[in-house]
Parts: C-alpha cells; structure tokens; sequence
C-alpha cells in the first residue's frame, strides 16, 4: 500500500525529470508563482541526463552577438530544419520554437548560465550555435542553484514509476524514493525525463539481437518508464521508436554515459572493416560533422554491430585525441589477431586498398587521393596504409537518443490519440522533441528544445495551476 | 603518493580532457595541453604548473566523480605540481621538504623562533632585554645592527641561490623549441600574473567553495601579495634610512617604514585570514591533502611574519619589546629559510610556466 504523500507538500506543479527541460520548466513556473517540486531519479552527483554531456545550443539571431560568428535568421534556421527533417516538419510548433530560441540566451544567462564568448579564440567556428561556458554540467549547476534560490523544492534519486491518467486528466503520480513508494496528486505535472535509450529491454524490442551491441552515450537514468506510461493510456506517439541518432563510437566505451570524449572521428584517415575484414562503405565520402552520425547507421548494421577503423602510423599521428589509444601491431595480420579479425581477409582488404589508391594531380592535396576501380571506393583521402605500425578503433553504435515522444500541442500540453489534449499534463524536452525532429539532426537543436519547450511549459502548466 | 602514479593519473585525466575539450574556455591549460598530446613528463609538469588549482573544471566535468572516469584535474595536478617542486628541488637532497611540508614548516618556524630566543636571552642580561627601550637604535640595543644583518641577509642569499637553481633547471625543461622569448609574450605573462587572469574561470570565477563561481580567492590572494609587497618596501625604506641617511629604527608611527609595514601587515593577515577560510569551508574534493598542507603551512608561516610584526609595532615601547623583536626576526628569519622549500615556490613555477604559454600563444598568432 503506498503511503501517501511523505515527500512533503503537494507542489501545485510538479517536474519529472533533472535536465535542461525540467530546470528552465521548474524556473519558469516558480518565477510564475506557483509551489514547484522537481523529482530527478540520479542521484545528486550525476544529475543532469544527458545535458551533463551537451555543449552547444542552436539559437535565432538576426544580429551579430559575441557567441556566435555571425547572423542566424529565422529563414535560415527553419530551411535548416526543412532540410534535416526531409520535409516532415511541425507547421505549428517549429515556428514555437524558433521564434523562442531568440532570447535563450539571455533567459539563461537571467538564470546565472554564462556563455563561452568566440572572443576566447579557441571555440570552433560556429554561426549557428553558442558554447556554453564549460558545457552542460556548468550550465546545470548554474540553473540548480538558480531553481533552489527561487524556492524549488529538489528531491534526488527520486523516480516516476508511473502516471495514472483518467479522462484526459492526470488523477497521480507514483514515486520511487529511498525504497518506498508514494503518490503525488498536483495540479499539473510536467514530463521532461527523456527518451527510453538507457533500457536495454525497450531497446531490444525494436532493434533485436542488435541491441546487445549498442553503447548508450549518455545517462542510465533513460529508461523511459514515464513515456510508456503516458503512451499506454492513450498519449499520441510522435516518431518512430525504431530510429535512433547513433554515433561511432569507441567499442571499449563503458555501456553508459561515457559522454562525448568516446566519439572516433577519423574514417577518413583509414579503412572500416568488419569482423570478416571487409570493408562496406565510402571512408572518404563525408567529412563533415555529420560523419559520425552516418557511421553509427551503419555500423549498427555490422555483423556484431562491431566495425575497425584500421590505420597505418601516419594515420595515427593526424588523428585527432582519443579516449582509449588505438590498438597497434607491427603488421596488419599481427593487427588482425589482436582485433579478432580474420588476418588472411584483412590483410587482402589493406593490400586491394593500397592498390587501388590513386594520388591527386597535387600529391600534396591529401584530401583528393582516391580510389580506382575499388567497390566500395574511398572517394577522398584515400592515402596508401603502408607505414607500420598498423593501429585500430573498434567502433560500436553509440545512442544518444531516440525518435520516438509523445505529441504535445502548442501549450506542450500532452496530445491523446482520441483527440484533444491532457488538461495537466505538460512535456517538454527530448520527451517530445520528435515533434519536431522525428529524423535527421542539427547540432545544438536538442538543447535549445528542452529551454524553449520546458519554458513554455513551465508558464503553462503554472497557468492551468492557478486556474 | 609515488611519483610514477602520480604522473599516470595526470596523463589519465589530461587525456579524457584531451578527447573531451569541454573545459577550454575556463584557463589556458586545456588548450595548453591540447597542444601537447603525447603528455610527456615534462609536458606535465608545465600542464600542472600551468594550472592554477582554480577549481573550476571539476564542476564542470561530465566525468567527474561518481562517473566511473574519476576525473578530478585539479587534484591530479595539485599532486603533479607538488611532484614537480620536488623534482626542480635544490639541492635534490632538500626535495623531501617540500614533501612534508607541514612538518618542515613547524621545525624550521620553531627552531628559527627558538634560536633568536635563545641568542637575546644568553647574550643579553634580563635587565635589558625585559628593559622599555625608546628612542632611535632602541632594537638595536636587543640585537645589533650587523647580526640582524647576518641573520637576514645569509639565509636570504642562500634562499635566492636554492631558488634560482630550481627555478632555472624547471626553464631548461620547460622551455620547448616553440618558446621565444619576447617582451610581448613577457608583458603578457606578467598581466597574467597581476590580473590572474587563469584563476577568473573564462570570466565568472572560480569554484573556490562550491558549485558558485565566484572571484574570492582571486582578489584575496591578489591584496595578500600587495600586503607581502609593502611589507618589503618598508623593510627597504628602513634600509636606506638606516644606510643612507643614518636614521636608526624605530621610526616614528607617521614615517615611511611604519605606515608601509603596518598596511602591508594589516593586508597581509586580512588576506591570510581570508584565504584561511576558504580552505576551511572549500570542497577538499578538488585539491589534494598534499597541497592543502602546503597551503596551510604557509599561509601559516606568513601569518605569523604579519602578526609578530605588527605585535612588535604595537608594544615595541614596552618591556616585552626583546622578546617580540626576537619573536619576529625568528619568523622572518624561518620564512626567509622555506622559501626555496615551500609553497612559495609556485611564484616562480607558475611565471615560467605562463611566460611559456604566453610565447607559444604569441608565436602560434604570429604565424
Ligand atoms: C554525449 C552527448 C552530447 C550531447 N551534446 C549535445 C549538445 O552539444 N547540444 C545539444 O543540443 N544536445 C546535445 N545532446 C543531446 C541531449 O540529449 C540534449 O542536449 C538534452 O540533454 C536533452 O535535455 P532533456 O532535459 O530533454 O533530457 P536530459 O537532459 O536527458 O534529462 C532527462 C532527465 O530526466 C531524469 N529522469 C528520467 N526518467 C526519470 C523518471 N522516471 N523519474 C525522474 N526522473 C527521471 C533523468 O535522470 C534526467 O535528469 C548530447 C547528448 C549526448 C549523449
């Protein structure tokens, strides 16, 4: 029998969740004026989700500002999105989130974020995005701090197990705190807990066997209870839950929250085999930042969901840092054993690979070697592997989220497949980015939804409270 | 903690930060330490001399501890720096010092304290040690003139020699191909150092408590040094008053000395008080017991320089008089000795290791 209510007060509006979505949800109902209780299922030192792991936020500029290079106007950010999205956008809510992304930055720094200016000459070129000043933990520490001066009651290692949800009004919350259970009836309820990626079983029942092969990026406090909840007493599914944004990733990564530093960024410095010593793809094709996405689409699809990015020295010496250091072995069959690969197979993929290469017109012009006559070609920075030793990156899939929410309306109010929308129920973040982006990516996007999405429901859900 | 440990714990954390690149708007050091990926040991002990011990990057971290990744930066380069004080140690012999430097502190404070004591008290009859003295010479009369000089100019002497030897052997290793020196990349080191421009966490502060930024330690360690500074230009008006023009101390409370030495004391113990404090009620998770011990020791030592100066400004026209003038020339004598052996030792590790940031900087803009 669960006890009721010994967390304290019923909050009028109560936050699930510790990310972005839930701190600027919290912060905005609290400046709102109503009682706010924020529930995190991490512990306090790991709290945060995966914006402990994020960096950037895309925002709308049509002036130049000292956190990013250039103007970033609306056109632009919408063809962006249009783009990215092959078409499939959310005519009423990207215009939302747009338009919002205007004054984030200044919302946040009202809440004591600072912002990394280009002025400290080391950020990357980036018109499109600001840098937070020592990445999401700094930015969460700031907005905990902020929540708590305002009078956010926080409660750690705190989770919601389930919602019970009746006529389209959420009836309780059921809690998990310190071994036991309790419920909470607030006026609303905001859902900004994340996707399902950290669940293994919720993994394998889209993904199969190849589940057991995928790394999860971020935190393990993604278990999606809260989203299957809601989607099981008739919220709307937004996306599609057998798509993921997967990066290549370090195959020795530990299974969760290894973060950004796991990420192997350079293919086209090499060849990627399979465990048959094969190769499947273009090394050479992308080199843009978008390569480490493609790479985890197909290495999910490797046998094993397990791929080598193979590198002679010089290889070696230009890429760029890397948590774990390559293997390396004095030739490629040497290097094949201690990869677990097939030497005989490997060394014939390396040597049709040196043979095929062809250098550039301008053989200093590294980037235009190629391939002739190879299938798959290396289209670019096809450069011979001859310069022992031989080293290699075992990559896996990384997950870093899914495409797969609940719908919300333009209040972020939680839409049911009978129609209309849940009088108190709110989401915000990546819980219901797949509105927005229920496929392709933009660097900066997922943080920027959490802030203007968990805003906006923040004010609303403190609005439907007062009533 | 072995120096091979520590060293491996330093090209650990600096290697995830290295992948990770997060933290680079916060110092120089990760920028610093990107450009010198294979970490070697001497790349080290630049990277954690580098650091100012701010703070900062261990709340920032994604990987900090309870990650599994255990990064804590600023503790591995607290003991990286505290290594490489031992390493540059002159004589080598003397490096165990700096090792304890708790202990170090409390015997040479003591015994220094206790030789003075001991030379008023078995040159001097007790009718005019415990005598009022007033009037120009009156410290005189307690210790002449030329053994003030010994005592203060000999360990002195010695501990710029020890200094200095340390100091050069760390600039040999420290200074790679790329550094030039050039009066741009020296102006801006010594702004660096003036404006502690590593310890301002890329504009908000530092995590000198907590997880608030804040500008604390930065401004307090900046009025400490004011303090030490004007306590050594009354120390040098006195000189000149007392060589060029003839003027024997005491001076008058509205003279130079006085006014200087009384500020710069006030500042310093204020300061002390200040820093005290903060490492009292600071998280230890970002330092190591190693540093924190050489902290206290000598904030401690420097403390007791102000406070038996100001002590002896305070009764010097009563019969305690030779005990506190002994009382002080002891404190100054024991921290004129720590000098190479201390702490203090950062000053000169952490100029070097920013004039070598600042003219790779210069020169990498240059090209
Ligand atoms: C390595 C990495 C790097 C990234 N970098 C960027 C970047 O630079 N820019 C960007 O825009 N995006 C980035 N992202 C994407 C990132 O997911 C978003 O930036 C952002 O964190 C999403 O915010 P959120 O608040 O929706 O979710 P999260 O930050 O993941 O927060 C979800 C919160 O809900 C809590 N929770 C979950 N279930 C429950 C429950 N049942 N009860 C109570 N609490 C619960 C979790 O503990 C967590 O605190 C990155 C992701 C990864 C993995």
């Amino acid at each position: 029998m669960p006890d009721p209510n010994p967390l304290g007060a019923t909050p009028d509006v109560l936050v699930i969740g510790g990310g972005t979505a839930a701190l600027c949800a919290a912060i905005a109902a609290r400046r709102a004026g109503v009682s706010v209780r924020l529930l995190e299922q991490a512990p306090r030192g790991l709290r945060g989700g995966n914006t402990r792991h994020s960096r950037n936020l895309r925002f709308m500029h049509v002036k130049t500002t000292p956190l990013s290079t250039g103007p970033y106007p609306e056109t632009e950010f919408w063809a962006d999105l249009e783009r990215a999205t092959a078409g499939t956008i959310d005519a009423i809510l990207t215009p939302l989130l747009i338009q919002g992304s205007e004054d984030i930055t200044d919302w946040l720094e009202g809440a004591g974020v600072h912002f990394q200016s280009h002025a400290s000459g080391v950020l990357p070129p980036s018109r499109k995005t600001a840098f937070l000043l020592g990445g999401g933990k700094s930015m969460l520490n700031a907005l905990y701090t902020t929540a708590e001066r305002l009078g956010v009651v926080l409660n750690y290692a705190t989770e919601v197990q389930d919602l019970s949800i009746r006529d389209g009004r959420l009836e309780q919350v059921t809690i998990s705190s310190g071994g036991h259970v309790h419920t909470l009836s607030p006026r609303a309820v905001i859902a900004c807990c994340g996707g399902a990626q950290a669940s293994r079983d919720w993994l394998r029942t889209h993904w199969g066997d190849a589940a057991e092969g995928f790394i999860n990026r971020g935190t393990p406090y993604a278990e999606g209870k809260v989203l299957r909840s809601m989607l099981a007493q008739g919220a709307v599914s937004v996306g599609d839950p057998e798509h993921a944004y997967l990066v290549a990733v370090d195959a020795r990564s530990p299974d969760d929250d290894g973060g950004i530093a796991t990420r192997v960024r350079c293919m086209p410095a090499g060849i990627v085999v399979d465990v048959r010593g094969r190769r499947a793809y273009d090394e050479g094709g992308d080199t843009a930042s978008t390569r480490y996405a493609l790479w985890g689409q197909r290495l999910a699809r490797f046998p094993g969901q397990i791929g080598h990015l193979i590198l002679d020295a010089r290889g070696v010496r230009a890429a760029p840092p890397s948590l774990y250091p390559p293997l390396s072995a004095a030739s490629v069959t040497a290097l094949a054993e201690v990869m677990g690969i097939d030497p005989v197979a490997l060394a014939a993929t390396v040597a049709d690979y040196n043979a095929a290469v062809r250098a550039s017109d301008d053989p200093g012009d590294t980037a235009a070697w190629h391939s002739v006559g190879l299938d798959p070609p290396k289209s670019g920075h096809a450069l011979p592997l001859t310069e022992p030793p031989f080293a290699a990156y075992p990559m896996r899939p990384g997950i870093t989220f899914t495409y797969h929410g609940v719908g919300i309306d333009a209040q972020t109010r939680v839409r049911l497949t009978k129609g209309g929308a849940m009088e108190n129920l709110f989401a915000a973040g990546m819980i219901m980015a797949p509105n927005i982006i229920p496929r392709g990516y933009v660097s900066g996007l997922a943080l920027t939804i959490g802030i203007v999405f968990g805003r906006l429901a923040g004010q609303e859900a403190a609005r439907h409270a007062q009533r | 903690m072995p120096s091979d440990e520590r060293r491996t714990e330093a090209r650990r954390v600096l290697g995830i930060c290295n992948a990770c690149g997060y933290c680079n708007g916060l110092c120089d050091l990760f920028e610093a330490a990107k450009h010198r990926p294979r970490l070697a040991d001497g790349d080290l002990a630049h990277l954690a001399n580098l650091c100012h011990g701010c703070r900062s990057c261990l709340y920032a971290c994604q990987y900090a501890p309870p990650h599994g990744f255990a990064v804590n930066v600023p503790r591995a380069l607290a003991e990286m720096r505290h290594q490489s004080y031992a390493d540059y140690a002159w004589p080598r012999a003397f490096a165990g010092l700096l090792e304890r430097g708790v202990l170090t502190a409390v015997m040479v404070g003591l015994g220094a304290v206790g030789l003075l004591l001991a030379l008023v008290l078995w040159s001097l009859p007790h009718d005019i040690l415990f005598a009022q003295h007033t009037g120009p010479g009156a410290f005189y009369r307690i210790m002449p003139w030329g053994w003030m000089l010994v005592l203060g100019l000999l360990p002195l002497a010695w501990s710029m020699l020890a200094f200095g030897m340390g100091l050069h052997r760390y600039w040999r290793a420290a200074r790679t191909e790329a550094v030039t020196l050039t009066l741009r990349a020296l102006l801006s080191a010594l702004r660096d150092v003036l404006l502690l421009r590593n310890l301002s966490g890329g504009g908000p502060g530092c995590n000198d408590l907590d997880e608030q930024p804040s500008h604390k330690r930065r401004w307090i360690h900046q009025g400490m040094v004011l303090g030490l500074l004007l306590s050594f230009a009354a120390t040098g008006v006195a000189t000149y008053y007392h060589h060029a023009l003839g003027w024997e101390a005491p001076y008058p409370l509205t003279s130079a000395p006085v006014v200087l030495g009384t500020l710069g004391g006030l500042l310093m113990s204020a300061a002390i008080a200040g820093l005290l404090w903060l490492k009292r009620h600071g998280d230890r998770e970002p330092t190591a017991a190693v540093a924190l011990k050489a902290d206290y020791a000598l904030l401690v030592l420097l403390l007791s320089v102000a406070l038996t100066g100001l002590a002896l400004l305070l009764w010097r026209e009563t019969a305690a008089m030779g005990l506190l003038l002994a009382i002080h020339l002891g404190s100054v004598l024991a921290f004129f000795l720590l000098m190479p052996y201390s702490k203090l030792v950062h000053a000169g590790y952490r100029f070097i290791a920013l004039l070598v940031e600042a003219s790779e900087r210069t020169r990498q803009r240059d090209e």
